[in-house]
């Protein structure tokens, strides 16, 4: 499992004007991972993200997603991946159904799969009841963990999702990652921030970015001996204490 | 074509379902094109007028008389002193005063010419050179038929008028309902492109789904088009519902020439503008960005499209302001076909400026939108 890897990020940079919002990162994700991405607002979590999915072209530096390269292979980095942003992204006044045919149609699924993968989603989420209701009706939690479904719907091998659980009741958050650890069992590789330390320990490994840089990085169990603290939430403490930067 | 396809049926849902939207598109533009063109009417009917007369003479009484009679002026006052007129104009009750002067009919059967004077209030611009001019004529026509009176007893007249008589073609009763309305129309059709389909756009960017496409692997040109078309159609509905249930039926404006050769420029600018819309559209954040500066846009493309003022009464680099206007260009080309009859040969100029103008606002719009930045 180790050897097979699906994001290589080297010395990656980006630069707005004068601050520096990612200095020079380096990692490496291996397939079927979930990898939690951690630090305080302002870190830099979402830039190098948008990075890492296409949506921003790196001020220097190497990544490679996918196998595919973050400068000149954006489109390709983009059908093979899955994203799901901070901000709930689905069409409030399309239903249910409609999402789903028009997010799994613009990643090329045919109207059987479509067919096929909506009853499916449907059932596991049991919405059924639900299927043409508009989704601008449904609870935020109902919403979340149907933007998930949605994000995964073309079977991306990575699935890169921006603090997905905000706002979000305990509950629904359990039921949340659920889904992802299905996914990750489906060999798709999950690439998450969070800012819940309960949520950075269900991660095989986490990253801790301070200032744009990555101070840290290892599995949970392993940061907390490091770091000889009880529990996640600590070892956010120690880190994010270090930083120097104003958070926004 | 399928992404192409799977973006306009997500379009189409999303503006039937908009009940603010809809009703705005199609009942507004309407509502618009009944009222403008009988509101906006370039003849100007009761000025009042306040008549001085000194004379009390028949002749000042039948100067007044005429006056009256043409029933472009309403009689607010009739007094015997400039200063009592004046009032009235002070306190708005009048728009222009007439004076005329003692001894008027005296002076005029012995020595053969008399002053009148005429005062008009110029707040009001287009009533009062209009009222002003209309004045003059009726006193140049009174003149006349006196000189005629006088003279007829003297052979040797030195008086000989010329006169002009006008028609007027292609509009033959000056009807201004049916120079306005096909105007009325292009600019309609002009708010429904440039607004519409950039504030759509724009409205995805507020809401964030645009990061949802942008992080697709979908492609700019399909989602562009995507957008485009669906404005497209429902600027050429908004068009036809104007054209031939208010044009036709309520104005009787029956188009002389040919509708095929209309509705491929319609067509084609509609390309143009909701091409300017999008440009606007990938320079915007939020819907009040992009609305402030369509409306900028909108506003000067409207009042330097020549369907207010004439551009041939501008200054010059004001009309060099109206030729860079798409606008201009279509308001020309509907009353050229509508009302003239103007074929494909006319208006061959027409079309390749407005290819231009699609072509550079699209350009421009899809080089500037990005989906990486």
């Amino acid at each position: 499992m180790r050897t097979d890897i699906v994001i290589k990020a080297e010395s990656l940079t980006k630069k707005f004007g004068a601050f520096t919002a990612v200095d020079n990162i380096s990692f490496e994700v291996y397939k079927g991972e979930i990898f939690g991405f951690l630090g305080a607002n302002g870190a830099g979590k979402t830039t190098a993200m948008r990075m890492l999915c296409g949506l921003s072209i790196p001020s220097s530096g190497e990544a490679n997603i996918a196998r595919f390269d973050v400068y000149k292979e954006t489109e390709k980095i983009k059908s093979s991946i899955g994203y799901m942003s901070q901000k709930f992204s689905l069409y409030e006044d399309l239903t249910i159904v409609e999402n789903i045919n028009f997010f799994g149609g613009i990643y090329g699924l045919s109207d059987a799969e479509l067919k096929e993968q909506s009853n499916i989603l449907i059932e596991r989420l049991g919405l059924k009841i639900n299927a043409n209701k508009l989704v601008g009706e449904l609870p935020l939690g109902w919403k979340q963990k149907l933007a998930f479904s949605v994000a995964i719907i073309h079977k991306p091998s990575i699935v890169f999702l921006d603090e997905p659980t905000g706002g979000v009741d305990p509950i629904t958050r359990r039921q949340f990652w659920d889904l992802i650890y299905e996914a990750a069992e489906n060999g798709i590789t999950v690439f998450v921030t969070t800012h819940y330390m309960d949520e950075a320990e269900y991660c095989n490994r986490v990253s801790m970015m301070v200032d744009g840089k990555i101070a840290a990085l290892d599995s949970p169990s392993n940061l907390k001996r490091e770091y000889n603290a009880e529990t996640m939430d600590e070892v956010f403490y120690i880190l994010a204490r270090q930083a120097k930067r104003q958070s926004d | 074509m399928r992404p192409l396809k799977i973006l306009l049926i997500k379009e189409f849902k999303q503006i039937f379902r908009d009940k603010t939207l809809l009703p705005l598109i199609f009942a507004l533009p309407l509502i618009q094109l009944l009222i403008i063109p009988l509101a906006a009417d370039y003849e100007v009917k009761n000025i009042n007028i306040s008549i001085v007369d000194n004379d009390q003479s028949s002749y000042s009484e039948e100067l007044t008389s005429k006056v009256l009679a043409t029933g472009y002026f309403k009689l607010a006052g009739y007094s015997h002193s400039y200063k009592e007129s004046f009032k009235q104009i002070e306190t708005d009750k009048a728009d222009l005063i007439l004076e005329i002067p003692q001894n008027f009919e005296q002076n005029l059967s012995r020595n053969g010419f008399e002053k009148l004077f005429i005062a008009v209030n110029a707040i009001n611009g287009t009533k009062a050179g209009l009222g002003g001019s209309y004045l003059s004529s009726i006193i140049a026509d009174f003149n006349h038929k006196i000189n005629t009176e006088i003279v007829s007893t003297n052979i040797n007249s030195e008086f000989k008028s010329i006169e002009v008589t006008s028609l007027n073609w292609f509009n033959p009763y000056m009807n201004y309902k049916i120079f306005m309305v096909p105007g009325i129309l292009v600019i309609l059709v002009t708010m429904v492109g440039a607004y519409m389909c950039g504030l759509n756009i724009v409205k995805e960017k507020e809401i964030g789904t645009i990061e949802q496409i942008n992080v697709s692997p979908i492609k700019k040109h399909h989602y562009i088009l995507g957008k485009l078309i669906p404005f497209w159609i429902i600027g050429i509905v908004v068009f036809s519902i104007g054209f031939f249930i208010i044009g036709w039926l309520v104005y009787g404006i029956i188009p002389v020439g040919s509708l095929l050769l209309l509705y491929s420029y319609l067509a084609l600018f509609l390309i143009a503008i909701l091409g300017f819309g999008l440009l606007v559209s990938t320079y915007s954040e939020t819907q009040q960005q992009a609305m402030s500066v369509s409306f900028f846009f909108v506003m000067m493309f409207i009042l330097m499209s020549g369907l207010f003022t004439s551009i041939d009464a501008m200054p010059n680099w004001a009309q060099k302001i109206a030729y860079a206007n798409p606008v201009t260009y279509f308001i020309e080309v509907m009353r050229m076909v509508v009302l003239k009859g103007s074929g494909l040969a006319h208006i061959s100029k027409h079309i390749f400026i407005m290819i231009g103008f699609a072509l550079l606002f699209n350009t421009w719009a899809i080089i500037n939108y990005r989906k990486t930045s």
